[in-house]
């Protein structure tokens, strides 16, 4: 059981590494503000959430283990608000408050 | 053998990130230089053991110092940038690296043995009914220090209070959301707030027996309060003492031209 | 165990911080912002992965204080420059 554990651990941690890697790729290499956004945000959620995801077994108590939880969600959702509003600065451009966006 | 390459990893990460820093190119490089210097230092600390040191660092240097940075920043007009002449950079350079080199020495090569209330502190820590030495130092101790630090900030701002232009006060704290703006940083606002309240109390309460404590924790909330801010969720308020107050929150040249969207309500 | 969330530790924290090359080179404020944002995120993950190995729950505390403002300080930059932009046709450079 618990070299079940570890396995799903070991097969999480380094899967979020692997985002994080993949996350550092894209900023570098990808073209333009918008795309290395796109990478930015990956490594943000799943990086941090495969991380948090292997790590919950071995945190040690409940309150650790909701506490890194809690650590994620934070991350994802302020990851989120700032992918927002970079993209409305890199796209140059606010999205109108009523009615469609001309193209 | 794994700790000597992280350690060296951050120690030599915080170099070149500061190196960087001072050679940056604008105020908004500098500015995002530092935050991430202090991101790297947070690691630094927290391998280091220094638990609240690195809480604090998380909390000013991550945060709190570059969001007043980048305001003041804005405020500040672009002067040309005066280079100061070579042998004056040499001059500087020789006492930033004799200061460096006195702290060094002192840092690792102690006076045996070093001086140190640390045995003292420890050995009355019961009896001031905490757990975490720091907090005993801040709170039994030297109790007397950190209610004058209250003090001496409250005095400040009643300086700028009395010394401010009647026109910087009342009205809306912070610049008002655009129109179109879309609903991000309100959301944001909305939710996290509520949630670093709770957190910084959290980091307070914890802070009796386990590293944290008030320092940290009341620097959440002031963030909280400068994230309201800048979100507009402040109702607009004339003089008020709380919100309007605070010059983080100003919106900078209430006579500009540029912006009149943001004179309306 | 331990030693293997070490060298996790390690792994991240070089990749995040091999991103710094972009507030190195990005050409626009934007690229630099994101590329702190991203340590941000790196250290959230190391200091996770720091607590896990020396079982010390402090440093989840510092890994949460950390992930509540160091978005706050990307949200301010990204406010900033949304100001900058509008108040003097800022290009971002």
């Amino acid at each position: 059981m618990s070299v079940l554990l570890g396995l799903f651990s070991a097969v999480s941690i380094v899967a979020g590494i692997v985002f994080f890697v993949a996350g550092t790729v894209g900023l570098l290499r990808f073209p333009d503000a918008l795309t290395r956004l796109h990478a930015l945000t990956k490594a943000d959620n799943l990086g941090l959430g495969l991380i948090v995801l292997g790590l919950l077994p071995y945190s040690g108590s409940l309150g650790a283990a909701l506490k890194l939880v809690v650590i994620w969600a934070l991350v994802q959702f302020a990851g989120a608000t700032v992918a927002q509003m970079i993209g409305a600065l890199a796209a140059g451009e606010h999205p109108p408050f009523r009615g469609r966006r001309r193209r | 053998m794994i700790a000597l390459v992280l350690d060296g990893g951050i120690a030599l990460l915080t170099i070149g990130i500061a190196a960087w820093t001072i050679r940056a190119a604008d105020d908004f490089a500098a500015v995002v230089g530092f935050v991430a210097y202090g991101l790297i230092l947070t690691l630094a600390w927290t391998r280091l053991g220094a638990y609240d040191v690195a809480l604090t660092e998380a909390a000013i240097g991550g945060g709190a110092t570059g969001v007043i940075l980048m305001r003041a920043g804005a405020r500040v007009k672009p002067a040309p940038v005066a280079r100061p002449s070579k042998r004056a950079r040499i001059l500087v350079g020789a006492l930033s690296a004799a200061v460096a080199a006195g702290l060094s020495a002192i840092v690792l090569l102690p006076p045996q043995p070093a001086p140190s209330l640390a045995l003292e502190v420890r050995q009355h820590l019961a009896s001031t009914g905490l757990g975490n030495p720091i907090g005993g130092v801040l709170m039994a101790y030297r109790a007397a220090d950190t209610f004058l630090e209250t003090v001496v900030v409250l005095l400040a701002l009643f300086g700028v209070w009395s010394l401010g232009r009647d026109a910087h006060w009342g009205g809306r704290a912070g610049p008002a959301p655009r129109p179109g703006e879309g609903g991000a940083l309100p959301l944001f606002a909305r939710v996290l707030v509520p949630a670093g309240i709770v957190i910084g109390i959290y980091i307070v309460w914890v802070g009796a027996d386990a590293p944290g404590g008030k320092f940290q924790g009341a620097t959440i909330l002031a963030a909280m309060a400068i994230l309201a801010g800048m979100a507009g969720r402040y109702p607009p308020g004339r003089s008020s003492l709380s919100a309007s107050a605070l010059p983080a929150f100003r919106s900078p040249a209430p006579s500009s031209p540029i912006r009149p969207a943001s004179r309306s309500r | 165990m331990a030693d293997a969330l070490t060298l996790a530790a390690i792994a991240v924290l070089a990749a995040v911080a091999l991103g710094l090359v972009r507030v190195l080179r990005g050409p626009s404020r934007l690229d630099r912002m994101m590329a702190v944002q991203l340590l941000g995120s790196g250290g959230v993950a190391v200091l996770a992965l720091l607590a896990v190995a020396s079982a010390t729950d402090a440093i989840l505390d510092v890994a949460l204080t950390l992930a509540l403002l160091a978005a706050f300080a990307s949200v301010a930059l990204a406010r900033a420059l949304g100001d900058a932009r509008k108040d003097g046709g800022e290009t971002g450079r």
